[in-house]
């Protein structure tokens, strides 16, 4: 079980990082992005870059105001 | 999409695995005993091979599109990850990343830690140790290797990037028997992350279903985008009346 765990945190440590909130955002906006272009039919080739660098700026923010 | 961005994008992010992963070989090799380091390298090596063989080509099964969808998400996030660390420690908001001081740290801790055989390993500690750090910095390579091979169809000229970084660190590292400190790793680190993000970003929206203005030509975009982005993120963390010193690495204790 422990090995099982720290199998696990690896995992998230290697894939997630420092910061979960980076991951959700990219993640919700590659699905905000592919609603907007098969439900409504918009090419949002715009959404995910935008979200993508906000969610740094919003990260590095976090970070410098917590050191 | 020619293959030289995909060679020298992963040659950069290579080499600096390959330097983390020599400064630990080096502190185990030549603290501890090197026929230990060596098996436990080769043991490592071993591994991530499996790890290729097993999927690399499993990964190159799936439909294009649902492939850039999960490898553009996880290289974006694996990117983000690289930038924000990068920017933070140019910015002096964390510790430099210190190959001098990081082999001090092993070490001294390889010094300390008791001679126990096992098997045909003499030195339990040496093999784990360089089995430890080959494995865990070659995994993040695997990682490179795989995702960006498997997106331009290119396997191939992403393990020629990775192996030429790994010659050249191994090489240089024989030469000077010395962990390589020199090396501006968090201005590797930097460039490295905005490849990711961006080529992350392209396939990732590609896999949703996006159609970029101007296909491929849109990376030539994207790329400075991301990069002068950082760059201005870089400008205003940097504290008030401090030297302008972007993203080049000044380790102070080296």
């Amino acid at each position: 079980m422990r090995r099982l765990k720290s199998i696990g945190a690896f995992w998230y440590d290697f894939v997630v990082g420092d910061d979960w909130r980076v991951a959700v955002a990219v993640v919700a906006a590659l699905a905000l992005t592919a609603l907007l272009v098969h439900a409504a039919g918009v090419n949002a080739w715009w959404l995910l870059p935008a979200c993508v660098l906000a969610a740094l700026a919003w990260s590095l923010r976090r970070a410098t105001t917590k050191s | 999409m020619s293959a030289l961005p995909l060679i020298l994008t992963v040659f950069v992010a290579c080499a600096v695995e390959a330097i983390e992963a020599l400064t630990i070989v080096l502190a185990a090799g030549l603290t501890r005993e090197w026929r230990s380091t060596y098996q436990g390298m080769a043991a490592a090596l071993a591994v991530l091979a499996v790890i290729v063989a097993a999927v690399g080509p499993a990964i190159t099964l799936l439909p294009l599109t649902a492939l850039r969808l999960v490898v553009g998400a996880l290289l974006a996030i694996f990117g983000l990850q690289w930038l924000r660390k990068a920017i933070l420690r140019a910015t002096g908001h964390k510790s430099l990343h210190d190959e001098a001081s990081a082999y001090l740290r092993e070490v001294t801790a390889a010094k300390e830690a008791v001679t126990e055989s096992r098997g045909r390993v003499r030195d339990w500690y040496a093999f784990t140790l360089a089995f430890k750090g080959v494995l865990l910095e070659g995994l993040e390579v695997v990682f490179i290797v795989i995702t960006f091979g498997a997106n331009q169809r290119d396997v191939g000229a992403a393990v020629i990037g990775a192996a030429a970084a790994v010659l050249v660190i191994v090489v240089t590292g024989i030469a000077v028997r010395a962990p390589l400190a020199r090396v501006p790793e968090n201005a590797m680190k930097f460039a490295v992350g905005i490849m990711l993000t961006a080529f992350g970003t392209f396939w990732g929206a590609e896999g949703a279903g996006v159609s970029w203005p101007g296909h491929d030509a849109a990376l030539l975009v994207l790329v400075p985008v991301v990069a002068l982005v950082s760059l201005a993120y870089m400008a205003v963390l940097r504290p008030r009346g401090r030297a302008a010193a972007p993203v080049t690495d000044k380790v102070v204790s080296s």
